[in-house]
């Protein structure tokens, strides 16, 4: 027996209202910043658990990452790599990605589980930036955002698994090309025929695995590549309106892989003890699972939930700008060079303040960021230890907006921030208005794909206002 | 420890300065043969009585051969330097020095740079390989930290600072409209700078000194053999240079209204020069108004105004040009143009020619000591440097 230890999400922090996009539609979907892509969005919701998870919970340390998306950063190259080192898990950590349809994020989450019941305790991310073509039902109704949870054996257990189902089937639904931009999609109403009936098999069968009938059931989180696939559900297992999870769609838009396990964050955010949920994921195919909450959920909810993300946002995004920053619209470039690429060799040898965010600390007291070998302070040489700042909450010290700097939303807010621990860094301030900046502004670090130069993404950290 | 100094040992002869601007028409090696050869002229020697050359450069070339290629020097020693913005100062720096030690007779130090053939908006640094963390701030993003800070701490209203500001560009666009080697020679009302579109921070099109292409060049020897050379030579009170630890970016202590680089190196130019009292004892100053908020707060830090009281001494016109202590006479980073490798001799130029009375209708009456003062980097971590030289001995 297994179960979920943990779990936290992450919503970016724009909103493109469907009344910007044209076309019809109420409400918004979240939308991925420019500098910010399926894994630095994992990373974001993994530091809500694992923040968590080292306080809180009896169970082993981390030892596997499953990392889950349709838009992963690199065709080739591990993109939980990049994941494991920002969360700081140690290199012995076994890691994986799944990817190829949106449902793998539900797998994902029971591959975890699964590895919880042979001992293991697993991270399992799921994240995804969805991109569709303008003016299109999937440009519309998608979002982007991730969610994350630690998976293990049950007796540590907030959730755990009582039973679970899947099906595969071999069908043309939704599908898009490497390189390819945008995922095409056939006549729904043949994807209607051919999922439709499997989901509600793969939901008997889970509900039936778990011993439970559906009149027990406290919520039933429905996520397919098309919703309709998937409607006729509630019907057929007798199902009243409020078992049903309110699948975000007026506020966030669906998520790829990441949907389902954000729906079930929400649930879980408002879950007692007791509750049964039923979560279920339909894409080529059907998995269905049956959780039921523990009395621990009390102890493990994350600092934010998911309606505090939803809550905190900017909805003034232009559609111009999200298509910009979406790489589907040409500008003109600013004349300022191209971004240089980060060199191999030195990301290498600075790993653990690229990615991981030590600084180092002097035995003066004098904090470092990057960290250093010589105190600025003291001028000791190698009297430092390292100290990870990722965490740390911050301050603006100073600002400026700079319109002369290559972005992709100018002008870059670049401040000077020192944190509440001692430490100066001179870092970008994102997500945040330049008319509001002021001195004195709370701020936090988040991790961040500065740019794309040269074929290498460049990851690294830069400071928001408190969300 | 000591920083002695080589006052009075060594003097500038002869010295030649191109115009400064958008080149379009010449490479940085045109530039070269023209301010060495005016350089030359100006000595009154033959090319072939120069034993040694110091080159300064920021990215315009690479080693010693952008010169000797150029000039076709026969196989003399070229050294070619960069310590960023300072680069030109260095280059007098180190060939002052050689000068002094007594390893050669006759010297020439020369700066060039070409920023204009990139295509670029503003300046563009190249720096070594990276692992991609490093700040992408702008030139103008980092100075303009200076502003707020200068607010906050000495209670100046933004809009007061920005009057302040656009002051000093305004002064040294008046300066450089008398100057027939500046990239801009056009006084703009004072209106026009405060409304110029934002750059970064406080900072309009008109706070940022202006990229430009160009060379300057300073023949030296040492003072006992000045008069074989000229009637009017220039001595050498002081050479100071420091280089920051970048205490700014790292330690909390630091507020963005000073640079501590620029107190070091004018209290040890000071010391060198004997100078106890610069407000009143230096006659005039070419400072590295790279920005003019960076004026601002090199006036209080090398001590021609007191701590929070350098705007009160811009809004009453101490610097002006017909001022108590005129700075950047010839117009400045900001009107002369900031060609880095360059900047630095050609400050060294304007006191050539102030000291020796040849600065034609921007002459300033009857200056004993000049001081430059030449920055690269940024506020909290740089490189400093400032010279005294004067018109007599002793």
């Amino acid at each position: 027996m297994s179960g979920i230890l943990g779990y936290g999400a992450y919503v970016p922090y724009y909103r493109l209202s469907r009344q910007a996009i044209g076309g019809g539609g109420k409400g918004e979907r979240a939308v991925a910043s420019y500098d910010e892509d399926s894994v630095s969005m994992a990373v974001e919701a993994g530091r809500e658990v694992t923040r968590m998870f080292d306080t809180n919970s009896g169970a082993g340390p981390i030892d596997t990452l499953v990392f889950a998306t349709t838009s992963p950063p690199y065709a080739e190259k591990l993109n939980a790599a990049a994941i494991t080192v920002a969360l700081d898990l140690p290199t012995s950590v076994r890691s994986m990605e799944l990817g190829g349809n949106t449902r793998m994020g539900l797998g994902a989450l029971l591959l975890g589980t699964d590895l919880g019941a042979a001992g293991k305790t697993a991270l399992v991310c799921l994240s995804d930036v969805v991109v569709g073509g303008p003016g299109g039902a999937r440009e519309r109704e998608s979002g982007d955002g991730a969610v994350a949870f630690i998976t293990g054996p049950d007796d540590q257990a907030i959730a755990r698994v009582l039973g679970q189902a899947s099906s595969t089937t071999e069908v043309l639904d939704v599908w898009r090309l490497p390189g390819d931009q945008f995922a095409r999609q056939w006549e729904e109403r043949f994807g209607i025929e051919v999922l439709g009936p499997i989901s509600l098999d793969t939901a008997q069968r889970a509900l039936s695995a778990a011993n439970v009938a559906p009149d027990q059931l406290t919520s039933v989180i429905l996520d397919a590549t098309n919703k309709r696939d998937v409607a006729g559900i509630p019907r057929a297992l007798g199902l009243k309106s409020e078992q049903v999870a309110n699948m975000l769609a007026d506020n966030l838009g669906r998520c790829g892989a990441a949907h389902a396990g954000m729906v079930l964050a929400n649930t879980l955010d408002t879950a007692q003890a007791g509750d049964k949920i039923l979560v279920l994921s339909t894409a080529d195919g059907c998995d269905a699972v049956v959780l039921e909450v523990t009395d621990k959920i009390n102890q493990a909810k994350p600092k934010r939930s998911v309606q505090h993300w939803l809550a905190s946002a900017n909805n003034e995004l232009a559609y111009n700008t999200y298509l910009k920053w979406r790489g589907v619209l040409p500008f003109e470039p600013p004349r300022r060079p191209d971004p240089d690429r980060p060199a191999a060799p030195i990301m290498r040898r600075h790993e653990r303040w690229k990615y991981s965010f030590y600084g180092s600390r002097c035995e003066c007291g004098q904090g470092h960021l990057p960290p250093q070998r010589a105190c600025v302070k003291c001028r000791s040489i190698d009297k430092m230890k390292e100290e990870r700042f990722a965490d740390e909450p911050c301050k603006v010290t100073t600002f400026t907006l700079d319109h002369l700097a290559y972005s992709l939303q100018p002008p870059v807010i670049s401040t000077v921030a020192d944190f509440d621990v001692g430490g100066r860094l001179a870092c970008e301030l994102t997500d945040a208005d330049p008319a509001a900046v002021k001195i004195g502004n709370r701020l936090e670090m988040t991790f961040r794909r500065f740019y794309t130069g040269q074929g290498v993404h460049n990851y690294f950290w830069k400071a928001r206002p408190q969300r | 420890m000591a920083s002695n100094g080589i006052k009075d040992q060594v003097a500038i002869v002869g010295m030649g300065c191109t115009t400064f601007g958008e080149h379009w028409d010449r490479d940085a090696s045109d530039m070269l043969i023209e301010s060495a050869t005016e350089a030359y002229q100006s000595a009154g020697v033959d090319p072939d009585d120069v034993d040694a050359y110091w080159l300064g450069t920021f990215a315009s070339g690479v080693s010693g051969l952008v010169f000797s290629e150029a000039l076709k020097t026969p196989y003399k020693p070229v050294t070619r330097l960069e310590n960023m913005c300072a680069t030109g100062s260095e280059a007098i720096r180190n060939a002052a020095y050689a000068v002094a030690s007594g390893a050669y007779d006759l010297v020439m130090a020369v700066g060039v740079e070409k920023l204009k053939d990139g295509g670029y908006s503003g300046l563009v640094v190249p720096g070594p390989d990276g692992d991609g963390t490093e700040s992408s701030m702008t030139a103008p993003a980092m100075f303009s930290l200076l502003a707020p800070a200068y607010c906050e701490k000495y209670g100046v209203e933004e809009a007061e600072l920005k009057d302040v500001l656009s002051r000093i560009a305004w002064k040294n666009h008046v300066a450089g409209a008398k100057n027939p080697k500046a990239q801009f020679r056009k006084e703009v009302p004072i209106e026009t700078i405060c409304k110029s579109p934002r750059i970064a921070g406080m900072f309009g099109v008109f706070d940022c000194s202006g990229v430009a292409d160009g060379s300057a060049a300073a023949i030296l020897c040492r003072a006992e053999d000045a008069h074989k050379y000229t009637d009017n030579p220039i001595y050498l009170k002081a050479f100071s240079i420091a280089a920051g630890p970048n205490e700014g970016f790292i330690s909390e202590d630091y507020d963005f209204t000073t640079f501590q680089e620029v107190v070091v190196s004018a209290q040890d130019a000071y010391k060198q020069a004997g100078i106890t009292n610069p407000r009143e004892q230096i006659s005039m100053a070419e400072v590295h108004d790279c920005f003019t908020a960076t004026e601002l707060v090199l006036m209080e830090d090398m001590g021609f105004s007191e701590r929070g009281q350098g705007w009160r001494d811009v809004m009453e016109g101490r610097f002006d040009g017909d001022g108590a202590q005129p700075v950047n006479p010839d117009g400045g980073l900001k009107s002369f143009g900031h060609p880095i490798g360059a900047s630095g001799l050609r400050m060294m130029y304007e006191m050539w020619l102030q000291l020796r009375g040849e600065a034609g209708e921007r002459q300033i009456d009857n200056p004993k000591l000049g001081l430059t003062h030449n920055l690269g980097g940024q506020p909290g971590r740089c490189v400093s440097f400032v010279s005294i030289v004067g018109n007599e001995l002793g």
